[in-house]
């Protein structure tokens, strides 16, 4: 087995900033984004590709950050929550249908609810939001928030 | 009037959660921070012959690798029989066995894996009936040998048993004579795990002139302060923890595990700051999970159908190591009848050791399994007796005047009003008899019920505080020790605190951080007690606040203080509310217009400590262990296919009696959580160990969790009986919704499919071996 422990330097457009950060080839996406980004809304929930904790938005696509490597991710638009601000229709819908308890799960949840609005601008059938969210698990709502918080923010636009 | 209590405030951190701004124990990249890993056993027994670190000691950037002779303490909440890290003998797989501490995580893992174990395999036990058969290894060759840090715990020398409660009342064998109808059966709940979405992670770093500050995700840092204080000999006020937001805890955060190991690391490396970080795979197996259960359960009625005897008998599967176990044994005893009225009585509850990954407190307290042995065991006793299972409930529920298992004496404060949640929860399930109803071919809906109860076990001297300040602007800052790890605690005490001074729920801060040098001492984030305990708190230090508010106010207005009223952010006198000095004027003392200074800066501070709890009676389980009971009733509708027997779970109703909804929306929710939480567990997780006890596939992947989809309709509803020693009457909920889940959804597959399931989880497979051994 060959091993490469050098780092790159690899150059990454984060929340449309472009960023380059020194990368071993190993390195996933959501380490380099927490660890030397300070990105830290995406999570390291199972790093298994699981539990969509660090589900982050790739060119309009919703993408776990922990099955992507940072060097895959260069010429790619990331999204993260930290770039969405905090005005996003999503972030209020959240708020008010009372989406989430430890908010763990959270980040995740926008971003593959914002994915979802990117790829279906308006609001699609019931089962093709539930085929979006299934990638992702919330251990403390019974998710009706979420479902709720769904039609919520295309309620909102 | 109220202004906050009753009101649908939103969670005081929302925002921040929404945003990426609530930082939790792992968020705060530092550099230079050192990594620590863990290698875990792979045999679930076995004796340690040899380790051989010199391999990963070697590898470039590892700082130093750690191995049981490094820390000979011993640690545990009731008694000191677990090693920090492993210690001759592996008692359970994935057990720490060493620790690299690495300048980061590739290397650390890299070294890891550098490390050679030599172990001889031990004799395996699996369940709580093998550890208790005659000549069953010891798996602590000492059961009796450890130190106790609670007296109320004991170990049976010479057995498995780590500790055993009896609950004595009336005469069984006289009462079981003269039932007509008895139903005796045998359950098996196998353990399973709480799955926080945020893995357990902690970080230490030591100051050169000792300080030990630990950052960790822990229900309990007032627990970690204490315990690691005690295990190093390090005086408590050299410690200091700082608990960020929590990812979910469920009760799994409630011990002290990973800290320990922290600390130990940053020892190890002169004091440098290290973080122990652990994949979800080793959360699972190597980090504390919910117990395993057996019961033997004999119930007996007269021709009516009222319960005339209980016989009982819990096993529980603690696992390796006691942690908690034993308080939750006591707490099974305590409710071991479920809620109903019952005069005779026999039950053992023994917690047992076994090679499976060890237990700890999980959302309920156990009480989610013994519900489902004795819920299930009423329906059958409603099939015995020919009634509606629901019928059946309201004939035997425990009303005022019923003594509960350890003879407390029920009062409507006390345990509520089960017979209105039932007749509730009729209606909001649409309840039709319990009876399958044919959909079409093959495919019948089915609706099971369940009843619900739960008091506390704390420790009899359990404490809390608030701590109140002003902002130059007249806003107060709420400070407690309460963790937010996403049960809405937080956002409750700043209600009640709220409407105590009369001001609108915005205008109280919350600081949601818990740090052990700023916020008052409180016992745990643990039993769904914040609103007692530290509201309670928060009661006495509005009422101190209010008092000094008075005293300036008496003084700056020039009138008795008894006339001062504090209302909407504003202090006056009664006799002429138009001349009144708004907060910012006077809550750092008052400055009269001719520039003089009156009186003092005001600040509030409550202490609150448990009152009136007792230890248990040996002999015959007499005590209170708890301030009151929360009870409730649950129905789970289900639609079979009984030839693939696959299910759908089509609603889920709880009503439960909370004694004052102080928050509507945050208390429904919190309910169905639980609720969601139930069915998860009922429905489909356990963990799957082969014959020699090694988990298999511990990950998310295997391990399925309820997804979106999956979920029911949800309907919440809510019964007030106010429990008079609690502020605004509230009792304790947030645990709750689970506790009958697993039963509910068992009694409704047992109708559809006319069959009696005694085993979790309730899986396709499991009731397809069911069916298919009657069958046969």
């Amino acid at each position: 087995m060959v091993r490469y422990d050098g780092k790159t330097v690899v150059s990454l457009n984060v929340n449309n900033e472009t960023h380059e950060v020194a990368a071993r080839p190993s390195d996933l996406l959501l380490d380099v984004l927490r660890e030397q980004l300070g990105l830290t809304a995406a999570k390291p929930g199972c790093k298994n590709g699981d539990c969509g904790a660090c589900t982050v938005m790739v060119d309009g696509w919703p993408a776990k950050s922990c099955l992507m490597l940072a060097v895959e991710a260069q010429g790619h638009a990331i999204v993260t929550v930290e770039g969405l601000g905090g005005t996003a229709a999503v972030q209020k819908a959240f708020v008010e249908a009372n989406a989430f308890q430890c908010g763990y799960c959270t980040s995740g949840f926008l971003m593959v609810c914002q994915a979802l609005k990117t790829q279906h601008p308006a609001m699609p059938e019931e089962y093709v939001i539930e085929e979006w969210l299934q990638s992702n698990l919330c251990r403390c709502t019974g998710y009706q928030e979420i479902r709720k918080a769904v039609h919520m923010m295309y309620d909102m636009t | 009037m109220y202004k906050a209590i009753g009101k649908n405030i939103q969670r005081k951190e929302a925002w921040d959660k929404v945003t990426g701004k609530a930082r939790y124990t792992d968020d705060l990249p530092e550099t230079g921070i050192l990594s620590a890993r863990l290698l875990t056993s792979k045999y679930a027994h076995a004796r340690i012959l040899h380790i051989d670190i010199s391999e990963a000691l070697a590898l470039n950037g590892v700082k130093s690798v750690l191995t049981g002779s490094d820390c000979p303490e011993l640690f545990g909440p009731l008694v000191l029989d677990r090693p920090a890290l492993a210690r001759d003998v592996v008692r359970y797989a994935g057990e720490p066995v060493a620790m690299v501490v690495a300048k980061d995580e590739p290397t650390a893992e890299q070294a890891v894996r550098l490390i050679k174990v030599e172990y001889e395999q031990l004799p395996v036990i699996l369940t709580p009936l093998q550890a208790l058969a005659d000549g069953a290894y010891l798996i602590h060759s000492k059961t009796n040998g450890y130190r106790k840090v609670s007296t109320d715990i004991y170990p049976e020398a010479g057995t498995n048993i780590a500790s055993r409660y009896r609950m004595r009342k009336g005469d069984i064998k006289e009462a079981f004579d003269r039932c007509e109808f008895i139903v005796r059966q045998r359950f098996f709940l196998p353990p399973s795990d709480h799955l926080a979405m945020e893995v357990r992670t902690a970080r230490a770093e030591i100051s050169s002139e000792g300080t030990v500050l630990i950052t960790t995700s822990s229900q309990s840092p007032y627990a970690v302060q204490n315990q690691i204080s005690k295990a190093f000999l390090i005086p408590s006020g050299q410690i200091h923890v700082h608990v960020p937001f929590v990812g979910g805890g469920f009760g799994g955060k409630a011990p002290v595990t990973l800290e320990i190991l922290a600390v130990l690391a940053s020892r190890s490396v002169g004091g440098k700051a290290v973080r122990v970080t652990i994949p979800r795979e080793q959360d699972m197996v190597s980090a504390p999970c919910r117990i395993g259960l057996e019961a033997d359960i004999r119930i007996g009625a007269n021709k009516e159908g009222i319960i005339q005897a209980m016989e009982l008998t819990y096993f529980l599967d603690c696992g390796a190591y006691t942690d908690i176990s034993p308080y939750m044994t006591k707490a099974i005893a305590v409710d071991c009848t479920g809620p109903y009225h019952v005069e005779n009585l026999s039950c053992d509850a023994l917690c047992v050791y076994t090679n499976h990954t060890y237990a700890t407190s999980y959302r309920s307290f156990a009480r989610e399994s013994c519900t489902f042995c004795i819920e299930r065991a009423m329906d059958m006793l409603a099939r015995k007796c020919a009634l509606d299972p629901l019928e059946l409930r309201i004939k035997n529920a425990i009303r005022p005047g019923s003594l509960t298992p350890s003879q407390v004496l029920c009062t409507p404060s006390l345990t509520g009003d089960l017979t209105q949640c039932l007749n509730k929860v009729k209606l909001l399930s649409e309840w039709d008899g319990g009876n399958a109803l044919t959909i079409k071919q093959d495919t019948v809906r089915a609706k099971g019920i369940a009843c619900l109860w739960k008091t506390e076990t704390p420790p009899t001297d359990a404490v809390s505080g608030a701590l109140i300040t002003f902002n130059p602007d007249g806003s107060v800052n709420l400070i407690t020790g309460v963790v937010e790890m996403g049960s809405g605690g937080q956002t409750h005490l700043a209600q009640i605190l709220a409407e105590k001074l009369r001001i609108d729920p915005k205008q109280v801060h919350v600081v949601m951080e818990v740090d052990t040098r700023a916020a008052p001492k409180h016992w745990k984030t643990v039993a769904s007690m914040t609103e007692y305990m530290a509201g309670h708190a928060v009661v006495r230090a509005s009422d101190d606040m209010i008092e000094q508010l008075r005293i300036n106010g008496a003084q700056a207005l020039g009138c008795p203080a008894e006339e001062i009223e504090v209302a909407n952010g504003r202090v006056y006198s009664r006799k002429n509310p138009e001349n009144f000095i708004a907060f910012k004027d006077i809550v750092h003392g008052y400055k009269a217009p001719d520039g003089s200074s009156i009186g003092e800066p005001v600040l509030g501070r409550g202490g609150f400590m448990l009152k009136g709890l007792t230890a248990l009676d040996p002999q015959t389980g007499k005590g209170k262990t708890g301030p009151a009971w929360t009870l409730g009733a649950q129905v789970v509708e289900v639609e079979a296919d009984l030839k693939t027997c696959t299910y759908r779970i089509i609603s889920a109703s709880t009503v439960m009696d909370v004694g004052r909804v102080i928050n509507p929306e945050s208390m429904r929710s919190m309910v169905a959580g639980g609720m969601s939480m139930g069915i998860s567990m009922a429905s489909r997780e356990a963990f799957s160990y082969n014959s020699e006890g090694i988990p298999q596939a511990p990950n998310l992947r295997t391990y399925k969790l309820l997804h979106i989809g999956q979920e029911p309709d949800f309907r919440v509803s809510f019964v007030e009986t106010p429990e008079s020693e609690s502020p605004y009457g509230v009792r304790s909920y947030s645990e709750h919704g689970i506790i009958g889940m697993a039963a509910a959804l068992g009694n409704a597959l047992s109708a559809a499919f006319g069959a009696e399931f005694t085993s979790l989880p309730l899986t396709p497979e499991k009731l397809w071996r069911v069916l298919s051994e009657e069958n046969t």
